[in-house]
C-alpha cells in the first residue's frame, strides 16, 4: 500500500513542480531571463491582446489573366519583329488570346516563330478565311497551375516581408486552402493602415504618356489600340479633397517595380510633404537609363496599382538609377509605401473578406473580467463543495486547484492560444471538473449507507464510479473535438481549454483525491468519513 | 451528511405524459426559431450572416438619432445601433448586401470622426465578414452539429446500445432546439458563440444522460425491480442528488460568467446558463422515458 501511495504522491509532486515552472512565465514578468526564455508561454489570442485579423481572398484569375495579357503583348511584338503583320487581337477566356493575321502563309509562319519563342503557350491555328487567319494562344495547364500555387505562396512571402519591415511582434501569415491567406497581427491598432499595407498589390509601372492622343476623344471611346486611360490622383492639402485627372498612357510598361533595389522616405519636395525615393538594381538602372535617354522632353507616368501618382517631363537622361514618387503623402503613407515597394508586389491582387480588429483596451478589459469571473466561479464551487461534502469536499477542492494548474501548464507546453471564449472554457471546466468527484462521493455515500466499512466504501465508490466518469467525460470530449475541428480562432480556444480541462480532470479526480484518502487510511484506518 | 434531497422516490415515469407535452411545446418553439433562422428572419450575428460590426468608444455621449440619420445618409439605413449606457460605447452593425464583398468599417469610422471632430473616438473592435466567409461559417456550424450528433450516437451505441444512443441524441437535440427557441423568442443574437454554446450544452446534457443510463444499465443487471419503468424510476432517483449537485456547480460558474464575465461573453453565458437547466431537465424527463417507451417493459440486459 505504502509503495503505491509513495509512487503516486511522487508523480503528483513532479507534475506540480514542472507545472509551476512552466506556468510562471505566463503569469508574471519578474523572473530570471533564462527561465523566461527557455520556458514556453501561453499565447494570448487577438481578442485578448488586441490586434488585427485579416482573411484575404487571392484573385488568382486576375493573375492568370495578367500573365495571358503579357504573353499576348509579347506575341504581337515578336510577330512585328519578324515582319508578320498583326491585324488585331482578342482575349479568349481567362487564359487565352487570339491574333488576327492576314491571309496567306502568315499564320503558319507566326505559329512556327511563336512556338520557338513562347514555350509556355499552347499555340494552334484557328479557322482560315479568305480575309484572314487566326492564331490562338493558350497558357499550358502546367503554367496555369504554377501561377495558382505561386500566387498564394509568393503572396504569403511578400506579405511576411512587408510585415517584418513594418515591425510586428509574432505575426502569423499562413496560406489557407487554395486561394486564401490569413494574416494575424497582434498588437496592431490601426486596421485601415494594416489593410493598406497587407492588401496593396503594389504593382509599380513606368509608362509613357501618349502626347499624340486626345483625351477628349479617348474618353469618348476612340482610344488608340495600344493606349489606355488612367487617372492621376491628387490631394488638396487644405481641403483634403481628391481630384482625378485622366491621362492617356501607352499600355506597355517600360519598367516595373521588380527592378527596385531600395525605396526610402524623403521629406521636403517642392509640393511639400513626404515622397519616396527609389533606386534601381543594375538591370533597372540600365533600362531606366535607356528609357530616359530615348524619351527626353516626353512625360513618363509613375503608375501604382493602376493609379497615376505623377507624370513628370523627362528633362534629361537619368543614368544614376534613381527616381522619386511624389503624391501628397503623409509621413505614414510614404513610409508604408516605401515598405511595400521594397518588399515587392503581390503576384495577384487580394481582397479582404474578413477583418476582425480588437483594440488593446477592450482586450485588457476582457482579460480582467474573464479572470474575475473565473475567480468568482471557482470560489463559489470551492465553497459549495466544502460545505456540502465537508472533508471530502476539501479533498475535491484540492484536486480542483491541481486541475487548473495542470490545465495552464498543458496550455503553455502546447503553446496553445488563450482566447476570451477560452477563458470561458476554463470557467466551465471548473464547474464540470467537480462532477467526477460528485459522482464518486455520492457513490461512497451509498456504500456507507449499506453499512460497509469506510475504507471499503471508498474503494467501492471509486471503483463503481470509474466507468460512469469515463463515459461522461468522453461525450464532452467528443463535442469539444468537433468544435476544435470546425471552429475558427477564438472558438478553437474554447474547445482547447474545455477539452484539456476535462481530460486532465480524469487524472486529478481519480488519482489526486484517491491518494489523499489512501494516505489517511494507511496511517490509521478511518472510522468515519466526513462526506 | 448534508443532503439536498434524501431517499427520493419520485415517479418520473408516471408524469412522462406531462413532461412530453411540456417538452413538445418548447421544441415546437425551437423549430419555429430554426425556420426563422433558415429564412434569415432571426437576429443573426454578423459572423454568420456577413456584414460589419463596429464598437466605438466616444469621450462624450453622442445622440443615437443623429448617428442613425448620418448613417442613413451614407446609405446604411438598415444599420443597427446599440449603446452601452454610461460608458459612451456605441455598437454599429451593418448587414452584408447580397454577394458584394465590400468592407464599410473605414467609411463609417471616418464619417463619424468628421461628424464629431471635438468628441474623439477610439475603435474598440471591428468585425467584418464577407458573405463568402459568412456562408462558410454557417455551413461549418450546421456540419458541426450534424457530425457531433452522429459521433454521439456511435459512441453510445458502442457503450450501451443503439436505442440508448438515439434516445440520448433526441434528448440532446431537444435541448438544442429549446435553446434556439428561447434565444429567438428573446430576440438575442444568433452567432458563432451561440453555436459554440449549443455544442457545449449538447456535451453537458449528454454527460448527464450518460450518468442516468449507466445506472439504468447497472440496475437492470441487478434486477432489483420487475418492470423497466420501475428500474428507470429507481435509477433516476438514485442519481438525482448527483444530478442536482453537479448542475448546481456548473450553474454557479455559468452565473459567474454571466454577471462578471464582461459584455463580450454575456450572451454566451446566458445561453450556457439556460442550457444547463434544460440539459438537466432533459436527461431526467426526456431521454430515459424515450428508452422505456421504445424498449418496452421487458428487462433485457444491456451489454456492458
Amino acid at each position: 500500500m505504502w509503495k503505491s501511495i509513495r509512487w503516486r504522491a511522487t508523480l503528483i509532486a513532479v507534475l506540480t513542480t514542472v507545472s509551476i515552472a512552466v506556468v510562471l512565465p505566463s503569469l508574471t514578468d519578474s523572473l530570471p531571463e533564462t527561465w523566461k526564455k527557455k520556458m514556453p508561454k501561453i499565447h494570448l489570442g487577438l481578442d485578448l491582446q488586441g490586434g488585427v485579423f485579416l482573411r484575404l481572398a487571392v484573385e488568382i484569375d486576375k493573375a492568370i489573366e495578367n500573365t495571358t495579357l503579357r504573353y499576348a503583348d509579347d506575341a504581337r511584338a515578336i510577330c512585328r519583329e519578324k515582319g508578320i503583320p498583326v491585324l488585331g487581337w482578342q482575349r479568349a477566356g481567362v487564359d487565352g488570346f487570339s491574333l488576327k493575321l492576314p491571309p496567306g502563309d502568315f499564320a503558319g509562319r507566326a505559329l512556327a516563330v511563336l512556338k520557338d519563342e513562347l514555350g509556355s503557350l499552347d499555340l494552334s491555328q484557328g479557322e482560315t478565311r479568305p480575309d484572314g487567319a487566326t492564331l490562338i494562344g493558350r497558357l499550358k495547364p502546367a503554367e496555369v497551375q504554377g501561377i495558382r500555387t505561386n500566387a498564394v505562396s509568393q503572396g504569403v512571402e511578400t506579405i511576411r516581408n512587408r510585415i517584418d519591415q513594418f515591425g510586428v511582434r509574432e505575426p502569423q501569415i499562413v496560406a489557407e486552402g487554395e486561394d486564401r491567406i490569413v494574416v494575424q497581427l497582434p498588437g496592431v491598432k490601426d486596421q485601415q493602415r494594416a489593410i493598406e499595407l497587407v492588401g496593396k498589390t503594389a504593382l509599380l509601372e513606368f509608362k509613357l504618356v501618349d502626347e499624340g492622343a486626345s483625351i477628349e476623344e479617348a474618353l469618348k471611346g476612340n482610344i488608340p489600340e495600344d493606349d489606355e486611360i488612367l487617372y492621376q490622383r491628387s490631394v488638396d492639402r487644405q481641403t483634403g479633397r481628391t481630384t482625378k485627372t485622366p491621362l492617356v498612357l501607352k499600355k506597355r510598361a517600360l519598367l516595373t517595380g521588380d527592378t527596385i533595389k531600395t525605396a526610402k522616405v524623403n521629406f521636403g519636395s517642392e509640393r511639400g510633404g513626404a515622397h519616396v525615393s527609389l533606386s534601381f538594381d543594375a538591370r533597372g538602372t540600365k533600362i531606366f537609363d535607356r528609357v530616359t535617354a530615348e524619351n527626353v522632353k516626353r512625360r513618363l507616368a509613375i503608375v501604382l496599382d493602376g493609379t497615376v501618382y505623377s507624370a513628370p517631363v523627362i528633362q534629361e537622361r537619368i543614368s544614376g538609377g534613381e527616381a522619386q514618387i511624389t503624391g501628397d503623402f503623409t509621413a505614414e503613407q510614404a513610409s508604408d509605401l516605401a515598405i511595400v515597394l521594397r518588399a515587392g508586389s503581390l503576384p495577384a491582387p487580394v481582397k479582404v473578406i474578413q477583418n476582425v480588429t480588437v483594440g488593446p483596451s477592450l482586450g485588457q478589459d476582457s482579460i480582467q473580467k474573464g479572470v474575475r469571473a473565473a475567480l468568482i466561479g471557482a470560489i463559489l464551487v470551492v465553497v459549495f463543495m466544502g460545505v456540502y461534502y465537508r472533508f471530502a469536499g476539501l479533498v475535491a477542492d484540492f484536486a480542483l486547484i491541481f486541475n487548473i494548474l495542470f490545465l495552464l501548464a498543458g496550455m503553455a507546453l502546447l503553446e496553445a492560444t488563450l482566447t476570451l471564449p477560452g477563458i470561458a472554457g476554463i470557467i466551465l471546466a471548473i464547474g464540470m471538473a467537480v462532477d467526477s468527484n460528485v459522482l464518486i462521493f455520492e457513490r461512497i455515500r451509498e456504500e456507507i449507507r449499506s453499512k460497509k466499512t469506510v475504507r471499503a466504501s471508498i474503494d467501492a465508490g471509486y471503483d463503481k464510479a470509474f466507468w460512469t466518469v469515463v463515459d461522461s467525460h468522453v461525450t464532452t470530449l467528443i463535442t469539444a473535438m468537433i468544435l476544435f475541428q470546425f471552429g475558427t480562432g477564438p472558438i478553437k480556444g474554447f474547445a482547447v481549454t474545455l477539452s484539456m480541462g476535462v481530460a486532465i480532470n480524469l487524472f486529478t479526480a481519480l488519482v489526486c483525491t484517491k491518494v489523499v484518502f489512501d494516505y489517511i487510511n494507511a496511517r490509521r484506518p478511518m472510522q468515519a468519513l466526513s462526506i | 451528511m448534508m443532503e439536498i434531497i434524501k431517499n427520493t422516490n419520485i415517479d418520473f415515469m408516471g408524469i412522462k405524459k406531462y413532461a412530453f407535452a411540456f417538452s413538445g411545446a418548447l421544441v415546437l418553439l425551437g423549430l419555429v426559431g430554426v425556420v426563422q433562422i433558415y429564412r434569415g428572419e432571426a437576429n443573426m450575428g454578423i459572423d454568420l450572416a456577413g456584414g460589419t460590426s463596429i464598437q466605438l468608444k466616444f469621450q462624450r455621449p453622442v445622440e443615437m438619432d443623429q448617428v442613425r440619420r448620418m448613417l442613413a445618409g451614407a446609405g446604411h439605413a438598415e444599420a443597427n445601433l446599440q449603446e452601452v449606457p454610461g460608458e459612451n460605447i456605441l455598437i454599429i452593425k451593418v448587414g452584408a448586401r447580397g454577394k458584394e464583398e465590400k468592407m464599410v468599417s473605414d467609411q463609417v469610422v471616418n464619417l463619424l470622426r468628421q461628424k464629431y471632430p471635438d468628441n474623439p473616438l477610439t475603435v474598440e473592435s471591428v468585425a467584418e465578414i464577407g458573405p463568402a466567409i459568412g456562408r462558410k461559417l454557417r455551413s461549418d456550424a450546421v456540419l458541426a452539429l450534424a457530425v457531433s450528433a452522429l459521433a454521439i450516437i456511435v459512441y453510445l451505441a458502442w457503450r450501451f446500445e443503439f436505442k440508448f444512443g438515439v434516445a440520448a441524441t433526441i434528448a440532446t437535440f431537444h435541448d438544442v432546439a429549446i435553446l434556439v427557441g428561447i434565444f429567438h423568442l428573446l430576440g438575442r443574437e444568433i452567432d458563432l458563440l451561440f453555436i459554440t454554446a449549443l455544442l457545449t450544452i449538447a456535451g453537458y446534457s449528454l454527460t448527464d444522460t450518460v450518468v442516468v443510463f449507466d445506472r439504468i444499465r447497472e440496475n437492470i443487471r441487478l434486477r432489483k425491480r420487475s418492470t423497466f419503468s420501475e428500474t428507470i424510476n429507481l435509477s433516476v432517483n438514485e442519481v438525482l442528488s448527483r444530478t442536482i449537485v453537479t448542475s448546481l456547480t456548473v450553474f454557479f460558474t455559468c452565473l459567474a460568467l454571466l454577471f462578471f464575465g464582461g459584455g463580450v461573453l454575456k450572451e454566451f453565458a446566458l445561453a450556457l446558463t439556460i442550457g444547463v437547466v434544460v440539459g438537466t431537465y432533459s436527461s431526467v424527463f426526456v431521454a430515459s422515458p424515450i428508452v422505456a417507451i421504445w424498449r418496452g417493459e421487458k428487462m433485457v440486459e444491456v451489454k456492458r
